[in-house]
C-alpha cells in the first residue's frame, strides 16, 4: 500500500481539516463512510493508480473537528462545500460511501457546478418503513462488524489501533466519528433527500453491496427514481454496508470505469 | 437531614421469564405485556402509597420521567404531581424531573412547573435531568450530539423565563421565541430549589456548583458503588472552594425495613429479586448512543475502574436470570434490617456519601400496597427519628421548597366524588 500525501486546510468552521492526496490525473474526490478513514484504504489505492485521489475529512472524522457546530443541513452542507473548495476538490468527480454518499448527494442537489460526476457507495438518505434502515447507532459491540461489513475481518482490520496511537484516544477518535455520522443522520437517516434528489443533474453511478444490512440494496432503484440525470445502477456480489473495505477492487473498478 | 419517598412506579406483572424471552424492559419492550386494567390498578396504588408517605411524615415525595420503560410508569411525572400537590400538603413535591431537551418550546416545563409550585402553594422542587439515552434518544428521537447542548439552552431559557419580570425574545440556537411571558408564574422566588439529578460527569458537578443547584446520584446499585461517585463530586466541590455543606448533595437508596433481619429477607426478596433481574433488563444496544457521553466524561470513565466494572457487572448479571437476593444486599444495593439496623446503616451512608438530600425507594419491584406502606410506617416511625437530626446542627438548607405559611394557604375541599 502506497502513502498518501498529508497536507492541512483551514476551514471555517472546526479549524484545520485533513487532506490525504494520491496518484495523477482528472481529479476525484472521496468522501468517507461510517468512520471515516483513520487510514489509507486499499480502495482509494486502486483508485489513485488511474486518478488523483482526494480525501478530505469530513467534520468530526478521523482528521478534522467542528461537527458540533453543526445543527441542520443548511450547516453542513456549507461545510462540505468550503471543505471541497480549500481541498481544491470543487467541480471535480465526487465519490461517497455510506455517510459520505449522503453529504455527497445533498452537495450534487445544492450546488450543481461543484460536482462533475457522481458516485454513490450505498448512501443514507431515504427511509422506507416497509423495509427500514437499519439503526447503526443502537447495536451491541459484537454486533457492529458484521452489520457494517460482509466480512467482519475488514472493519476490524481497517478500524485496528496504529501501533503507537494512544488507545483511549484511539477510541475517543472512533466514538468521534460516530458521533458525527449521527449528528447528521439521527435517527433514520432521512434529511429530506427525496424533495432534492431531482436537483440531481450530476451523471450518477449507484454502487451497492449485495449483502449490504444497513441500507438494502433495493434502496438503488428507490435513489435512482428520484435522480434527474443519467443513471446507471452496479450490484458487487458478497460485499456488506462499507463495500469498499469488502470488496476494494470491484467497487474501484466501478467507479474508475463510470467515471471516465 | 431531609428524608423523601420516591417512587419509579415500575410495572408490577412482568411474566417470570421475561429477562430470558424479551431483549429490553425499555424502549422495544412488548406492548402486548401491559395491560391497561391492571396498569389502573398499579397506578392508584402508587398514588395512595406516595400519598401515605407524606402522611407518615416524610419530608416529600419524589417522582421521576421515563419513557416506553415496564419499570417506570411515569412518562409525565408532572401528572401525577398535580395529583400530589392537592392530596398531600406538607411534603415538598420533588419532580426528578423534566427532561428538558425534549420538551418544545421548553417554556412548556416552565409553565407546568410554575402550575404545580402555585397549586401546592410553593412547595416545588424542580428536578432538571439530562435523561437517559433510552428516554431521550431512542423513544422521544433527539439526537444524542445535540442533546447536552439543547438542554443548556432550555435550561437558560426556563429559568429566564421564570426570574425575567418583562416579555423577552429568545433568539436561541435551538429555539426561537418572539414573545416569552410565562403565566402562571412560580410561587418561589426567584425560582423553586432545582435540583440535578446526574451521573458521574465532572461536568455535571462543575455546572451544578457554578449554579449552586443540588448535585443528586440516583444510583440503583447502591451505596458501596455510590460512594466513588460521590467522593468525586465532593472533592470537585472542595477543589472549586464550595463549602462542604451536605444539602448541596442527594442520593437514592433502596431501603427494606422488618422487626428482624431475617423477616426482612424473607419479605424483600421477591421485589429485590423483580427489579434487579426485570426492571433492569436494558439491553446495551440503547445504553450508549454516539455523542451522549461528552469526550471528557469518556476519558474519565475509560479510566474509571469502578464504572466499568459496575456496568459490566450489571450487563452480565441481567443476561442471566438476574442476581441472586443475597448478592444484592452483599453488595448494598438494599439496605435491608430491623429498624436500628438499617439506622445504623443509612447513617452510616449518609456520612461517608455527605448527603443530606436522602431519597428511599421504599417501594421497588413488585412490591404490593400492603408491604410498601409496612415498609414505610416502620422507616417512618422508627428510622426516620434516628436519622432526623443528622447536619442539621451544622448546616442549613439552602436547597429546600419555601413554601407560603399556613395561614395563607388555600383549603382543599374533602372528598369530592362524583
Amino acid at each position: 500500500m502506497r502513502v498518501p500525501d498529508e497536507r492541512k486546510v483551514r476551514v471555517p468552521r472546526g479549524g484545520e481539516a485533513r487532506v490525504w492526496e494520491l496518484g495523477t490525473g482528472a481529479p476525484l474526490c472521496f468522501l468517507g463512510g461510517l468512520r471515516g478513514l483513520p487510514r489509507w484504504p486499499a480502495f482509494l489505492d486502486r483508485l489513485a493508480a488511474r486518478r488523483r485521489v482526494i480525501a478530505p475529512s469530513l467534520p468530526g472524522f478521523p482528521g478534522a473537528r467542528g461537527h458540533e457546530e453543526l445543527d441542520d443541513l443548511a450547516d453542513w452542507v456549507v461545510a462540505v462545500l468550503d471543505l471541497l473548495e480549500a481541498a481544491g476538490a470543487a467541480g471535480a468527480d465526487l465519490v461517497g460511501a455510506s455517510v459520505g454518499a449522503t453529504l455527497a448527494a445533498e452537495i450534487a442537489a445544492f450546488s450543481r457546478e461543484s460536482v462533475r460526476r457522481l458516485a454513490l457507495i450505498a448512501p443514507f438518505g431515504l427511509f422506507d418503513e416497509r423495509e427500514p434502515v437499519a439503526d447503526v447507532f443502537a447495536l451491541r459491540k459484537s454486533e457492529v462488524a458484521p452489520m457494517l461489513c460482509a466480512d467482519p475481518a475488514q472493519y476490524e482490520a481497517f478500524l485496528a489501533r496504529e501501533g503507537g496511537e494512544d488507545e483511549i484516544e484511539w477510541q475517543v477518535t472512533q466514538l468521534r466519528a460516530e458521533e458525527a455520522a449521527a449528528r447528521l443522520l439521527w435517527p433514520t437517516g432521512d434529511r429530506g433527500l427525496a424533495k432534492r434528489l431531482h436537483r440531481i443533474a450530476a451523471p450518477t453511478l449507484l454502487v451497492w453491496g449485495s449483502q449490504d444490512r444497513v441500507v438494502p440494496a433495493s434502496y438503488a432503484k428507490r435513489f435512482a427514481a428520484g435522480l434527474g440525470g443519467l443513471v446507471q445502477i452496479r450490484s458487487v456480489e458478497g460485499a456488506g454496508h462499507m463495500a469498499e473495505l469488502d470488496a476494494p477492487d470491484a467497487i474501484a473498478d466501478a467507479v474508475l470505469e463510470f467515471l471516465r | 437531614m431531609k428524608l423523601l419517598w420516591f417512587h419509579l412506579m415500575p410495572y408490577t406483572r412482568l411474566p417470570e421469564d421475561f429477562a430470558e424471552r424479551h431483549p429490553s424492559v425499555w424502549v422495544d419492550i412488548d406492548s402486548r405485556l401491559f395491560d391497561p386494567a391492571l396498569a389502573h390498578g398499579m397506578y392508584n396504588e402508587f398514588m395512595d402509597e406516595l400519598e401515605h408517605a407524606a402522611e407518615v411524615g416524610f419530608d416529600g415525595v419524589c417522582v421521576n420521567e421515563h419513557h416506553q420503560n415496564a419499570y417506570g410508569l411515569m412518562p409525565s411525572p408532572n401528572l401525577i404531581a398535580a395529583s400530589l400537590a392537592r392530596r398531600t400538603r406538607d411534603a415538598a413535591l420533588v419532580v426528578m424531573g423534566n427532561s428538558l431537551a425534549l420538551y418544545n418550546p421548553p417554556v412548556r416545563v416552565a409553565e407546568e412547573m410554575a402550575m404545580l409550585d402555585c397549586i401546592s402553594g410553593g412547595r416545588l422542587v424542580a428536578g432538571f435531568p439530562v435523561g437517559t439515552p433510552m428516554d431521550t434518544c431512542f423513544a422521544y428521537g433527539q439526537n444524542p450530539s445535540q442533546l447536552r447542548q439543547r438542554y443548556h439552552e432550555a435550561h437558560d431559557l426556563i429559568v429566564k423565563a421564570w426570574t425575567e419580570p418583562s416579555p423577552f425574545a429568545w433568539n436561541g440556537r435551538f429555539h426561537k421565541l418572539r414573545y416569552v411571558n410565562v403565566w402562571p408564574r412560580p410561587l418561589q422566588k426567584p425560582h423553586p430549589p432545582i435540583w440535578i439529578p446526574g451521573g458521574g460527569s465532572v461536568e455535571t458537578w462543575r455546572w451544578c456548583a457554578e449554579r449552586d443547584y443540588v448535585y443528586s446520584y440516583l444510583s440503583y446499585f447502591g451505596y458501596k458503588l455510590g460512594k466513588a461517585t460521590m467522593q468525586g463530586f465532593w472533592q470537585e466541590m472542595a477543589r472549586l472552594g464550595k463549602e462542604p455543606n451536605p444539602y448541596r448533595a442527594g442520593f437514592l437508596q433502596f431501603v427494606g425495613v422488618a422487626e428482624t433481619r431475617a423477616e426482612a429477607m424473607e419479605l424483600y426478596r421477591g421485589p429485590a429479586e423483580y427489579f434487579y433481574g426485570r426492571c433492569l433488563h436494558v439491553d446495551a444496544r440503547y445504553a450508549a448512543p454516539p455523542g451522549y457521553s461528552s469526550e471528557a466524561t469518556l476519558r474519565a470513565r475509560v479510566q474509571s475502574q469502578v464504572v466499568q466494572a459496575a456496568q459490566r457487572a450489571s450487563s452480565e448479571r441481567q443476561a442471566s436470570a438476574g442476581p441472586r437476593f443475597e448478592d444484592i444486599v452483599e453488595q448494598g444495593y438494599v439496605i435491608i434490617g430491623s429498624p436500628d439496623e438499617v439506622a445504623d446503616q443509612l447513617r452510616q451512608v449518609a456520612t461517608d456519601l455527605r448527603v443530606g438530600q436522602l431519597m428511599l425507594l421504599l417501594q421497588f419491584g413488585d412490591m404490593d400496597r400492603q408491604l410498601t406502606m409496612h415498609n414505610s410506617e416502620l422507616f417512618a416511625k422508627r428510622v426516620m427519628p434516628q436519622l432526623r437530626g443528622l447536619w442539621d446542627d451544622q448546616w442549613e438548607n439552602h436547597w429546600w421548597p419555601r413554601p407560603l405559611p399556613p395561614p395563607l394557604r388555600a383549603a382543599v375541599r374533602e372528598r369530592a366524588r362524583a
